[in-house]
Order: structure tokens, then sequence, then C-alpha cells
């Protein structure tokens, strides 16, 4: 069976290590090499590593840093920040990125889905759609990490990324985000049962119970989680170990 | 040990020259055949499109040259992910394409039965061992490896099956025809037990 993944997630501005709270109040909270050392020994199912700063700043992710940290990691490294054409997919890729994370360049260019996963495979394009929930109970979508809303829909703009060849979705609430509170299930729910493609639910993570929540409730595929790793005593392998005992198909 | 890498710039190699050196081999990546004559393995990488890496690997010269290499010289040679599918004989992504026929078999478009599973295949999953071979030396029956894959590879003759994987029918996982091996899931990506698969491939 295929194994639920739980996939630590690494942010990083101005060479540190940060966490914020709905993506505002960023704290530096150490060195991407190191943490990336432990979850190396602690044989985690995947990394997640997206540099915050590259969008708002107008670049791209330092390709010669994830070259650098790259070289720690054996385990699937996702990798995102400031792109925006099929030059940036290919400098990632060699890099040593398995998979690209793009969020604002798809929403101001949806075609290069089409064109990245044409050249480079689906599986490697991961469409990443942060949301934040309207006063009136609906989702809108919001790129320039998480400053500008776009009037999107969440789950119609799942479909049409799904359907242009995005391989996964990296879907995040900007209101949970580093609150500790739980996953916002319902519209992970959503978006799972609208698209084939694998759904990573992001934000909001506090306790093993709210990833069972997400699998449970949710349908998520795969969990990222910050705030737990960085601020708690909670680990990837106790997490793992609480969801293998309550049944699910974990890798150990 | 000298690993020749073929790059055809469809991929990740950075992960495999890693995990080549960390398993004691010597990689070398090229983009051309020219430095085949020292190989003593060959790797075929790749993750991206049938039809495009066929394109790149008849445009170089790469196509004919690793032919010449297994089946004249015996080099051992592993195809990974894309790699292995580019064994085939042929391929369905992006049009129906001649792949390099050195295992026969097609390579069509993972359609399971359950359509509550998703597509592409991505994550850990368990390759369930279907016969005795030095490859699996030390590597536990039903360890899980990493897939990330929407293809996947049907061989005609099933004496060439090694391993296959559930989901929703038993996919292909990995395959074997004399000195050619090729494996779906990444090895390089697969932690402890990849490094054991990619050492038993250098031994």
């Amino acid at each position: 069976m295929l194994k639920i993944r739980i996939i630590p997630v690494i942010l990083y501005k101005n060479h540190g290590l940060v966490k914020g709270v709905s993506f505002q109040s960023w704290r530096r909270i150490g060195t991407a090499v190191p943490a990336i050392k432990v979850y190396e020994s602690r044989q985690v199912d995947e990394l997640i590593f997206l540099d915050i700063a590259a969008t708002p700043e107008k670049r791209m992710v330092d390709y010669m840093e994830i070259d650098r940290l790259a070289d720690e990691c054996s385990m699937p490294l996702t990798v995102g920040g400031g792109v925006k054409t099929t030059d940036d997919f290919y400098r990632l890729l060699r890099a040593g990125a398995d998979k690209i994370s793009v969020n604002t360049g798809i929403l101001e260019n949806p075609g290069l889905i089409d064109d990245a996963s044409g050249l480079y495979g689906t599986q490697c394009v991961v469409a990443s759609i942060d949301f934040k929930r309207r006063a009136n109970g609906s989702c809108e979508v919001y790129s320039g990490c998480g400053t500008h809303p776009t009037g999107k829909d969440p789950v119609a703009w799942a479909k049409e990324v799904a359907e242009r060849g995005a391989g996964e979705i990296l879907l995040t609430s900007i209101d949970r985000d580093g609150t500790m509170a739980g996953y916002e299930t319902d519209l992970i729910r959503q978006v799972a049962e609208s698209v084939p493609v694998p759904v990573i639910a992001s934000g909001g993570a506090g306790s093993y119970e709210h990833m069972r929540q997400a699998i449970s409730n949710g349908k998520a595929d795969a969990l990222a989680a910050a705030s737990i790793f960085h601020f708690t005593e909670q680990t990837p392998v106790e997490a793992k170990r609480y969801l293998a005992a309550q049944g699910f198909n974990i890798r150990m | 040990m000298s690993v020749l890498i073929i790059d055809h710039n469809l991929c990740n190699i950075d992960s495999i020259v890693r995990a080549v050196e960390k398993c004691g081999g010597a990689p070398v990546v090229s983009a051309t055949p020219q430095a085949l004559e020292k190989a003593e393995r060959l790797i075929l990488p790749g993750v991206g499109n049938f039809t495009e890496a066929m394109t790149v690997l008849h445009t170089t010269g790469w196509a004919r040259a690793i032919t010449d290499a297994v089946s004249r010289n015996k080099i051992p040679l592993l195809g990974i992910c894309l790699g292995m599918q580019l064994l085939a004989t042929r391929g369905e992504e992006g049009g129906d394409t001649a792949g390099l026929d050195l295992i026969p078999g097609k390579v069509l478009k993972l359609a399971p039965a359950d359509t509550k599973l998703r597509i592409p295949h991505v994550g850990w999953n368990e390759v369930v061992q279907r016969c005795a071979d030095p490859i699996f030396n030390d590597v536990d029956n039903r360890k899980d490896f990493y897939f990330v894959h929407s293809y996947h590879f049907v061989p005609s003759d099933p004496e060439t099956i090694l391993s296959t994987t559930p989901y929703g029918l038993d996919l292909v996982s990995s395959i074997r025809k004399g000195n050619i091996y090729g494996m779906q899931f990444h090895p390089e990506k697969s932690m402890k037990a990849g490094a054991q698969l990619l050492r038993n491939f250098l031994a």
C-alpha cells in the first residue's frame, strides 16, 4: 500500500530558517543545513524547502544554495520560491530538487504548468495554493506569499492546475499557518475530492490528532508541518507511530 | 568502479551522482557517448517525458551507444524511473514512440480500476520481491521505496519481472534481463534501502 507521507517544511528567508504565523511575524529559528541534517538522520519521508522572500524580492530561490542543501538530502526534496519560467525549473532540477513548487508564478501564467509538465513530467510540478477564508465563509486563493487576493476559488483553481498537468497540490491555509490550531479540514476534503492528483495538507498542525483529522476527514494524501516540529517536542517519527497505531499506512 | 551516468538533460542528475559516490562508485556524467569506453556500469536516469527523452537519446547518439554497450560489451545497465521505461519496446507518453527495446514490453499510463487512487503514484510503497536476485541482497522483502510516476512498464515476458508493487494493480517495480536492470522507484531517493540496491548493482 502507498503510505501517508509526513513532510516537514523548511521556510527560508535571508539565509535563515524562519517560521511565522499566518504568513507574518517571521521568527528566525536557525539555519537550514543543521535542520536538514536532523531530518536526514531521522529518515523523514520527504522535505519541502520554500524561499518565502523570493517572490516579494522579485527573484528566484538561490539555486546555488539549493545545490548545497541538496547534498545533505537523500530523501525527496521539493523546492519553491519565485519560480516563473521553465528555465527556473531546469536550474532547480539540475541543482538537486526532485520536485518544484510553484505558486505566484502559475497564478500569473497558468500555462507554465502545461509547459513545465510537458518538458519535465507532471510528477515534478507541485502546484502550491495558499488560501484564506472570507468573513462569509467562502475561501479565496492568495498570491505573493499571502499578500494579494486573487478572487479565485481554491477548488476551481485546484481542478485547473491538475488538468494543466500539476502532479501534486500543496494546499496551505494562511489563516491556520503557524497557529497550531489544526488543519482546514473542510477545504482540504473539498479539494481532495475534486482532483485526481495527491493533495498535501498544510497549515495548522499542532498535534498528531490534527494529522489524523486531516487524513480521516480531509482525505489528504500527505501532511506538511513546520511549527509543530520546530516549537514543540513532537517529532515526525512519533507522528508516524501515532498514525500507524490508528491503523493508517505509514512508512516506519 | 567507474559508473557512467547518462545525462539526457531531463532529470536531476545530482542526486544520482551523490548516491553513487556514497555507495563507493566513481560517477562520470556525460551528455555524449564518448566517455563510454572506460565505463564499468551504466545508469540511465530520468524524470520527464518518454518521447522527449527518446528524441534526446537519438540526437546525441546515446540510443545506439547504449544498445552496443549492453549487447556487445555486456556492460551492466540500470534504468531508473523514466530510464527503466525507456528500456521498453514502445511507450505511449507523448504519443506512441519506439523505446530502446532492450527489454520487450510496453509503457502504459497508470489506470487503476479504483478511481480513488491518485495519479501520479507519489510516495513510499512496498517492493514485493518476485524472485531471488543478487540485486536484493540485504534488502528486506516488502521494503518501502520512493515512487513518483504516472506511467508503468508492462513487460511481455513475465520472467523479466523482479518485483511488483501494489497500487490498484501489481505494477512492475523492477525488471531484469541479463545485464540490464530497471527500477521504477528511485533508489537514489530511498535512503538506506535504496543505497543497498545501488551497492548491489555496483557489486
